[in-house]
């Protein structure tokens, strides 16, 4: 009761609030439990399709296929390594690292420069040069193919960066396309936090007679940590994910990351749904275990985009 | 209105009169930078430019441009002839797999527009009450969306499998839910919607957070009920949410490609004009001005949305 008749002086919008709030409250009611229910209902309607892969990755092939798979028993761990050594994850892990882990910093460090600039200095270009930006991240990748695939074609590269002598075909290629489309985003999400800052920062570096790029390096980044970290959460598992550009840019089958990797599975794993099932699990880990891991940051910058903090 | 801005923050500043923050204002334009700060400015903004105009925008225009030419893309560019429409009439009249790949890409916005994203807003709405396990629900809900399309296209597969799948085993059915021509669209298109409608309930749920609690408030008061409080007030009031759950929606499904590409590359029944300009560039054919001309139609067809986006983003901007 003295919280809310404290509050009438200060702010009389907040009585109606607790009033409502706590009327909407009840613990059990029919309401709740039909919500809850329905809730529960479609949560493990969702899950379930993970969850079966999972379970049937531990089941032998031979005994499914007695049994069939609405069944119990036949567990196994043979299908991992199994899936392991035919799928040769060793190696396609290692290429995603190669291509995923330079274009994140990448992507982060340009997009952090341009949305610096955009942010703290009023240059009549701003407007544009963010919807440049932004809008090269949403365009269709595939109406782009052609002249780029040609353009990669022809920009050499000596062999110690690139054994097919060009862009196409390497990792640089794949990285610099990867950082160009996600730039956009990144500086969109960066420049609305940037605006953000105080400008007395800036004002006192100023006197201080710092550069601007001390200004950018220590001043900016180090404030800009949350959004970076919940960017990178965001771009690893996006790059990571990404299967079009590496599928097409890449011709050499022992190149392909992970998730373009999948694509030569299919094959090998043709008739075994319990190998399929393995290696769906073992390309699947490193995204679950970010995301469960960096739950925030993940959300954070996926909301962060749309809805500007 | 947003020249504003600086007065307001002049205002917190006790010592400096309004005229030299003006002039200070000015000074952070580009004339006011010396030496090393100006080349240093110019450099952060021109080296992540050039790499967007170089790799999204140049190949963007030259679609266009070759879209209206002829070329096998081996011979040097010399080799590239000019033949005026010709492309866009051999894609609207000549080329049988066009129709369906339009009609494909077609349903897959009804689909995630009429499924996905009703559902996505309406677990929204329920789960951004104050209710027990809330985070555990969300977390269930979009745990799909952190894995990639090509993946969802193989973890479906263990369903859809024609003799090992788990579909045809509970139903007793014979369908090959994947191969038949019939069927595959729908069945690629559960498992979309699967990812989409975690993505959506993300975005809404955002945007229920950030809306004004005082609007519901009074609208309680006015005894207005729960349904026809979230319909007039609520998500008028997200318009801008809104907004771009529907130009994503659009976007996403134009660019749809990843999970027909793993299930059969987009033929027999999975065409989409994704996968046809890929076809025609990446196949045995390379038939240049032709896909050229089919990415165009999809350029241009994103261009009208990201425009309708970014005036919305940019808008807000001010």
């Amino acid at each position: 009761m003295a919280v809310v008749t404290s509050a009438v002086g200060a702010e009389g919008k907040s009585i109606p609030r607790t009033e409502v709030t706590r009327a909407r409250k009840p613990r059990f009611t029919p309401k709740r439990l039909i919500l809850h229910t329905f809730l529960t209902i479609i949560a493990l309607a969702w899950v379930f399709p993970i969850a079966w892969a999972v379970l049937n990755s531990f089941r032998d092939y031979g005994y499914t296929s007695i049994h069939g798979y609405v069944s119990f028993g036949g567990w196994t761990l043979q299908n991992y390594s199994t899936a392991w050594s035919q799928a040769d994850f060793t190696r396609h892990f290692l290429n995603s690292v190669y291509i995923t882990a330079p274009a994140v910093a990448l992507t982060l460090f340009l997009s952090s420069c341009v949305a610096f600039v955009i942010s703290r200095f009023s240059f009549k270009f701003n407007i544009v040069l963010l919807g440049l930006f932004t809008a090269a991240n949403l365009l269709p990748q595939q109406s782009l193919l052609i002249p780029l695939f040609r353009m990669f074609r022809s920009i050499p590269l000596p062999l110690w960066m690139s054994d097919s002598g060009t862009m196409l075909d390497s990792f640089w290629g794949l990285i610099l396309v990867n950082t160009a489309f996600q730039t956009g985003f990144c500086t969109f999400v960066l420049s609305n936090y940037m605006k953000t800052l105080p400008r007395e920062l800036y004002e006192a570096a100023e006197v201080d007679g710092a550069s601007v790029w001390r200004q950018f390096w220590q001043l900016t980044l180090p404030l800009c940590r949350p959004p970076l970290a919940a960017l990178a959460t965001l771009e690893i598992t996006w790059i990571y994910n990404e299967f079009f550009w590496a599928t097409v840019l890449l011709q050499s089958g022992n190149k392909f990351p992970v998730t373009s990797s999948l694509n030569n599975l299919r094959g090998e794993f043709f008739t075994d749904l319990n190998l399929v099932a393995a290696g769906s699990v073992i390309v699947a880990v490193p995204t679950l275990v970010i995301f469960f891991l960096l739950q925030k940051q993940f959300v954070s910058g996926l909301t962060l985009g749309a809805n500007k903090g | 209105m947003s020249q504003d801005y600086p007065l307001v923050a002049a205002q917190t500043m006790i010592h400096a009169p309004a005229e030299e923050l003006k002039l200070r204002r000015r000074g952070r334009g580009r004339r006011g930078l010396h030496g090393a700060d100006r080349i240093v400015v110019l450099l952060m903004v021109a080296i992540p430019t050039f790499l967007v105009l170089a790799l999204v925008w140049f190949p963007a225009v030259s679609t266009v441009l070759l879209s209206f030419t002829s070329w096998n893309g081996i011979g040097g560019l010399g080799t590239i002839k000019w033949v005026g429409t010709t492309n866009y009439v051999n894609v609207f009249t000549n080329y049988p797999p066009f129709t369906p790949a339009i009609e494909h890409n077609l349903l897959w916005l009804v689909c995630l527009f009429v499924l996905a994203t009703p559902l996505g807003m309406f677990l929204a709405v329920l789960l951004d009450k104050e209710i027990k396990g809330s985070r555990i629900y969300q977390t269930a809900l979009y745990m799909p969306v952190v894995l990639s399309l090509a993946l969802v296209g193989f973890i479906w597969q263990l369903f859809y499998s024609y003799d090992q799948g788990l579909l045809n085993a509970v139903l007793g059915t014979h369908i090959d839910w994947y191969g038949d021509s019939n069927v595959n669209i729908w069945a690629v298109l559960v498992a979309s919607s699967w990812r989409q409608v975690g993505y959506v309930m993300l975005l809404y749920l955002a945007g229920l957070k950030g809306v004004d609690p005082t609007l519901r408030e009074a609208a309680a008061v006015d005894g207005s009920g729960e349904t026809s409080t979230f319909f007039r007030i609520i998500f008028p009031v997200m318009r801008p949410i809104n907004v771009i759950v529907f130009v994503i929606t659009v976007i996403e499904s134009l660019r749809a490609f990843d999970l027909v590409w793993v299930v059969n590359k987009g033929r027999n029944g999975l065409e989409l004009i994704s996968a046809l300009v890929t076809q025609n560039i990446v196949g045995e054919a390379s038939r240049i001005g032709f896909g050229s001309a089919l990415a165009t139609i999809m350029l241009v067809i994103a261009l009208v949305f990201i425009t309708i986006y970014l005036a919305t983003v940019l808008r807000e901007e001010k």
